[in-house]
C-alpha cells in the first residue's frame, strides 16, 4: 500500500533524475507527532496594518500567547526578515469590505510564497457572502474563496492552503476569537490537516470551548466508531483514544477477529453488531452508557461499496449500498437524538466522500448514500444546536486503503496524483479531521463537510 | 472502659460466601479437525479467545483473580499452558493462570472450580475455559525409541550412547498414534455409547431428530445474532465449520452407521448423530457481584452449584457416558429443586444417543431406584427446553471447550428469560466425560436482587 514513487523522487540519484524530467515531485507530508512544535517556522499574521486589523492583531495576539498549545514567532510584517523560512501565513481578511481591500494583504502573502518552509500552511480568516450583503461586501467576500483555492494550487514542499469563514449567526458575527475559530486555526496550522488543502470551513456559532489540552482534547469523552475494525475505522478509533476519548469499536461480527485486536490495542470496547439492524442504535448507546458511562461521540464510519455502472445494476447492489451507508445512520441518529445519554455537547460525524460530491462513474449508488450523508448532517446540525451538539461529515478523496490498494495499477498511480499534494492520503488523514470534528472546539461549526482529498481535482 | 463483647479482635472472622457472576463469554468458532485450525495450536486459539474477551469488556491491563482452563490432548511442550496464554494476551502479566483437565468437563470443571473460590472470597474474578485441537494432537514416540533417546541422554561415553540406539528396531519408528480409545477397554468413545444406545433402545429417528434439531437451533440463533456477543470469529471462520444450517431428516437418515456395527442390536449411530472431531477453545468471565459492578460490567447470571460423578463402565455395569444422570439428582436434591424449576436444560450432545439415554434413565422408575437409589423415576423433563440454540452435535465439541461454549449460551439465555419474564431463570447443565465422569451445574440468572450471602459454617 506505500507510495515508493513518492520516496523515489525524494531521495538520491532517482530524485535528481525525476528534477531532470520535470516529473511530479509530490512531498513527504508533515504528520502530526505529539510534542511536535504546531508549525515549522515562524508566523506571518497578515491583515490590514499593525494598528489597523483589528481583526488580525487579536490572531496575532493569541498565536503568540500560546492559546493554541505553542507560544508562536509571530511577525505582523515580512519586512526585514528576508531569511526566514516561514511556517505559517495567516491571512485575516474578515474586515475587507471592497474588493480593493485585497490588494496589499494578497500581494503582501505572494511575496513570501518562495519562502515558506516545507509542510508550511497558509490560512485565511474571512467571512461569508451572503445575499444581504451590499454588493461589494459580498464580492470581496466571495473572492476570496477564489484566492484560498488558487494558492493552494501554487504551494509546493507539503505546504497547504485553507481558508475559515465565519458567518452571521443569530447571536451576531462570530468573532476571530470564536472557540471554533481558534480551533480550526489550531486544526489547519497543525500536522493533523496535512491532506487537507484548498478547503473553507465555515464557522457558524460562537459555540464550543477551547480544550484544556490540545494534546488530549478528548479526555473525558465516550466515543463509539463503526466499521473500525480495519482501515479508516481503525485510524479514527485510534485517533480518538489517542486524544483521550474512551472508544467503542464496532463493527459486523465477521470481521470480530480485527475488531478485537484495535480495542485491545487502544484500551477500548469491542461491540460486534450489524448496524442496518432496527435497534443497533439502542445497542450502540446501551453498551456505550453501561461500560463507560455515556455516549459522546458517534463516528459513522461503516460502509461499502458495490461498484457497477447504473444500467448494469442490480436492485440488491443499489440497496445494500444505500441500506448500510445512509439509512442505518439515518436510523442510528434517530435514535441517539431522542436519548437523554446523547445531550451533553454530543458529536456525529459522518464519513462522506468525494463521489458524493464530483460523482464517479459506476458508482451512483455509492455517490448517492454520500451525497445523502452531505444532506443528512446539514438537516441534522440544527437538531442538535439545542445540546450544544453538531454534525458533521469528513469527505476522503483518495486514501491508501485495503480498497484503493485493489485498484488496478495504473488507474492508482494516476488517481494518486490528481490532486494538489500529488498523492494518496492516508487512514489517519481522515482520522485526524474527524477528531477535530469530535472535538469541544468544534462546537461552532455544524452542518458543514470538510473534505481531506488533498485538493483533489475533481469535486467542488 | 467495657471490653467489646465478641469476637475478640485478632479473631479471622467466619467466612461468608458471596455470589459467583458470570460476567460473559468468548469462543471462537469451533473447526472441524483438519479444518481451518488445522495449523494452529491450542495456545494460539486460547489467546484468541482470551483476546476476544478482554476486547469485549475491556478488560486490557486488568489484573484477573486467576485464569483456569486446560486441554484434554495436551503437548509436553505446553506445560502452564494457560498462564503462556495469559501472558501473550492483553491481560495483566500478573494475572496468575492454572491447567486443569477433566476431559470434556474440562471447561465446565474450571467454571465450578473458579466461580467457588470467588463464593469464597477468595478471588474477586476469574476467567475459566478450555481449548483443544484434534488437528495439531501430540504424537507420542513409540516406547522402544522413547526409552532409547532417554538412556542415549543420559549415557556418558560415545560408546554407551550409541549402544542405546543400537536397540532401536524399525518399528519403532512408528508413531504411537492418538487414540479416543478408553485405556481401561481399548473401545472407542463411540463404541462404548453404542452398547448403551443398545441398552437404552434408543431408536435411530428419535437421534437424528436431536441433531436435526441441534443444527437448526444452532443456525437459528446464529441468524438473529445471539452470538453476536459470544462468539469472536477467528482465522476466517465467523460461524461453526460443522453447522450445517440447511440439513435435514432426509439428508440425516442417509448415513450409514459408524458405530455398534458389531452388537447384535441394530448399529443406529451415525456421522450425523455422533459429534465430529473438533478444534476450538472458549472462556467465560467470572466475578464478585462487587468486582463486575466496580468496572460496569454486566452481571448475566450466578453459579449456584456444581456436582461430579462417576461411574463404573469398566466392568460394565454403566455407560461411559452416564455418570450426568448419577451427578444431576444428587445436585437437585442438595438444591431443592426439581426439573420443573427450570427454563432451560443444557445436556452435551457427544452422540444424539448420550442425551437420549440420559433422559430415558431419568424416566426409568426401575433404574431410578436400583442404580441412583432413588424412589422411583427421576421424572421427564420438557423437551422445548432441551439445548434450544443448539448444542455440541452442530458447534463440534473441542473437548475442554465445550464447557465454556455451554456456560456462557446458559447464562444469557437465563439473563434474557428473566428480563422477559421478571422472575428467577434456571438452566440445567451436564457433561458427560471420558473415564465414566460426569459434571453437572445450576446457573441462575442474577441481574437484579440483592446478593445472596450466607456463612459457609452453616
Amino acid at each position: 500500500m506505500s507510495d515508493k514513487y513518492i520516496s523515489l523522487v525524494n531521495g538520491g540519484v532517482t530524485g535528481n533524475l525525476a528534477k531532470k524530467l520535470g516529473l511530479p515531485r509530490p512531498s513527504v507530508l508533515r504528520r502530526q507527532v505529539t510534542g511536535a512544535p504546531l508549525v515549522t517556522g515562524p508566523v506571518l499574521v497578515l491583515g490590514g496594518t499593525v494598528g489597523s486589523g483589528k481583526d488580525a492583531d487579536a490572531v496575532a495576539q493569541i498565536l503568540v500567547s500560546g492559546e493554541l498549545g505553542d507560544a508562536l514567532d509571530v511577525r505582523r510584517s515580512a519586512d526585514g526578515a528576508s531569511s526566514v523560512r516561514w511556517g505559517a501565513v495567516v491571512v485575516v481578511l474578515s474586515e475587507a469590505v471592497h474588493p480593493d481591500d485585497l490588494s496589499a494583504p494578497v500581494r503582501e502573502l505572494g511575496g513570501v510564497l518562495r519562502a515558506l518552509a516545507p509542510g508550511a500552511r497558509v490560512v485565511t480568516i474571512s467571512r461569508a457572502a451572503l445575499a444581504d450583503d451590499a454588493p461589494a461586501v459580498a464580492a470581496v467576500r466571495q473572492g476570496i474563496d477564489g484566492i484560498v483555492r488558487s494558492v493552494a494550487k501554487e504551494l509546493r514542499g507539503g505546504a497547504t492552503g485553507n481558508g475559515i469563514v465565519l458567518t452571521s449567526a443569530t447571536d451576531g458575527e462570530v468573532p476571530v476569537t470564536a472557540p471554533s475559530v481558534l480551533g480550526a486555526l489550531q486544526f489547519f496550522l497543525s500536522a493533523k490537516s496535512a491532506f487537507v488543502d484548498g478547503q473553507l470551513l465555515t464557522v457558524s456559532s460562537s459555540g464550543g470551548t477551547t480544550p484544556a489540552s490540545w494534546d488530549r482534547p478528548l479526555e473525558g469523552r465516550v466515543a463509539v466508531v463503526t466499521g473500525a475494525a480495519r482501515g479508516i475505522g481503525a485510524a479514527i478509533a485510534t485517533t480518538l483514544a489517542r486524544d483521550g476519548a474512551k472508544v467503542v469499536v464496532v463493527d459486523v461480527p465477521a470481521a470480530g477477529e480485527s475488531l478485537a485486536t484495535v480495542a485491545n490495542q487502544i484500551r477500548g470496547t469491542a461491540l460486534q453488531l450489524d448496524i442496518t439492524a432496527p435497534d443497533a442504535g439502542a445497542k450502540i448507546i446501551d453498551h456505550a452508557v453501561a461500560r463507560h458511562g455515556g455516549i459522546d461521540i458517534v463516528v459513522h464510519n461503516a460502509g461499502i461499496t458495490r461498484d457497477k455502472l447504473l444500467a448494469n445494476m442490480k436492485p440488491e447492489t443499489w440497496d445494500s449500498v444505500l441500506a448500510v451507508n445512509i439509512a442505518a445512520q439515518l436510523r442510528i441518529n434517530e435514535t441517539l437524538l431522542a436519548s437523554p445519554a446523547f445531550v451533553d455537547q454530543p458529536r456525529i460525524v459522518s464519513l462522506a466522500s468525494t463521489s458524493g460530491i464530483a460523482g464517479n462513474r459506476g458508482q451512483t449508488n455509492y455517490a448517492a448514500s454520500k451525497g445523502g450523508v452531505i444532506g443528512m448532517v446539514r438537516a441534522t446540525g440544527p437538531l442538535m444546536a439545542a445540546t450544544g451538539g453538531v454534525a458533521n461529515a469528513v469527505a476522503p478523496g483518495f486514501i491508501e486503503t485495503e480498497m484503493t490498494a485493489r485498484i488496478p495499477f495504473a488507474t492508482r498511480e494516476v488517481a494518486r496524483r490528481l490532486n494538489s499534494l500529488q498523492q494518496a492520503g492516508l487512514p489517519v488523514d481522515v482520522a485526524e479531521a474527524v477528531a477535530f470534528f469530535a472535538s469541544p472546539a468544534a462546537g461552532g461549526i455544524n452542518g458543514t463537510v470538510l473534505r481531506v482529498c488533498g485538493q483533489n481535482l475533481v469535486g467542488a | 472502659m467495657a471490653l467489646p463483647s465478641s469476637p475478640t479482635p485478632h479473631q479471622v472472622p467466619p467466612t461468608r460466601l458471596t455470589d459467583a457472576v458470570i460476567v460473559g463469554g468468548n469462543r471462537i468458532p469451533f473447526a472441524r479437525a483438519g479444518g481451518k485450525y488445522a495449523h494452529v495450536s491450542n495456545q494460539d486459539m486460547f489467546t484468541a479467545a482470551l483476546e476476544g474477551l478482554v476486547a469485549r469488556f475491556g478488560l486490557q491491563g486488568e489484573r484477573i483473580g486467576e485464569v483456569v482452563g486446560g486441554s484434554v490432548l495436551k503437548h509436553s511442550r505446553d506445560f502452564n499452558l494457560v498462564r503462556e496464554c495469559v501472558l501473550g494476551s492483553s491481560l495483566s502479566p500478573q494475572t496468575p493462570a492454572y491447567d486443569l483437565q477433566q476431559a470434556c468437563a474440562t471447561g465446565l470443571e474450571a467454571v465450578i472450580s473458579t466461580s467457588n473460590k470467588i463464593r469464597l472470597g477468595q478471588l474477586d474474578s476469574a476467567i475459566a475455559g478450555g481449548t483443544d485441537s484434534i488437528s495439531d494432537a501430540p504424537i507420542a514416540l513409540s516406547e522402544g525409541l522413547r526409552r532409547a533417546i532417554l538412556k542415549a541422554s543420559h549415557a556418558k561415553t560415545l560408546g554407551a550412547r550409541v549402544k542405546a540406539f543400537a536397540a532401536v528396531r524399525p518399528a519403532d519408528f512408528t508413531p504411537a498414534a492418538p487414540s479416543t480409545g478408553e485405556p481401561r477397554t481399548g473401545l472407542s468413545m463411540g463404541e462404548h455409547q453404542a452398547i448403551t444406545t443398545a441398552r437404552w433402545g434408543v431408536t435411530r429417528e428419535a437421534q437424528d431428530q436431536i441433531a436435526f434439531n441441534s443444527h437448526h437451533g444452532l443456525a437459528d440463533a446464529y441468524d438473529s445474532g445471539f452470538f453476536d456477543d459470544l462468539v469472536t470469529p477467528y482465522k476466517g471462520l465467523t460461524r461453526d465449520q460443522n453447522l450445517r444450517a440447511d440439513t435435514t431428516l432426509e439428508k440425516l437418515g442417509t448415513l450409514k452407521p459408524a458405530f455398534g456395527t458389531s452388537l447384535s442390536a441394530p448399529a443406529t449411530m451415525t456421522a450425523g448423530n455422533s459429534t465430529p472431531l473438533t478444534d476450538g477453545a472458549s472462556v467465560v468471565l467470572l466475578g464478585s457481584r462487587a468486582w463486575a459492578e466496580a468496572r460496569d460490567l454486566p452481571v448475566l447470571a450466578r453459579v449456584v452449584d456444581g456436582e461430579s460423578a462417576a461411574v463404573d463402565y469398566v466392568h460394565g455395569r454403566e455407560g461411559l457416558l452416564m455418570a450426568p444422570v448419577h451427578a444431576v439428582p444428587r445436585l437437585l436434591a442438595r438444591n431443592g429443586l426439581t426439573f420443573e424449576d427450570f427454563d432451560f436444560f443444557e445436556i452435551h450432545e457427544a452422540f444424539a444417543s448420550t442425551v437420549l439415554s440420559t433422559l430415558a434413565a431419568w424416566a426409568d422408575d426401575e433404574y431410578c431406584r436400583t442404580e441412583l437409589g432413588l424412589d422411583g423415576a427421576f421424572g421427564t423433563l420438557d423437551r422445548s427446553k432441551l439445548n434450544v440454540h443448539g448444542s455440541s452435535l452442530a458447534a463440534g465439541h473441542p473437548f475442554a471447550a465445550t464447557g465454556g461454549r455451554i456456560v456462557a449460551t446458559a447464562a444469557k439465555l437465563v439473563a434474557a428469560k428473566a428480563a422477559e419474564t421478571g422472575r428467577v431463570s434456571r438452566a440445567l447443565i451436564s457433561v458427560c466425560a471420558a473415564g465414566g465422569l460426569g459434571v453437572a451445574a445450576i446457573i441462575e440468572s442474577a441481574a437484579a436482587g440483592a446478593e445472596s450471602t450466607e456463612e459457609a459454617t452453616k
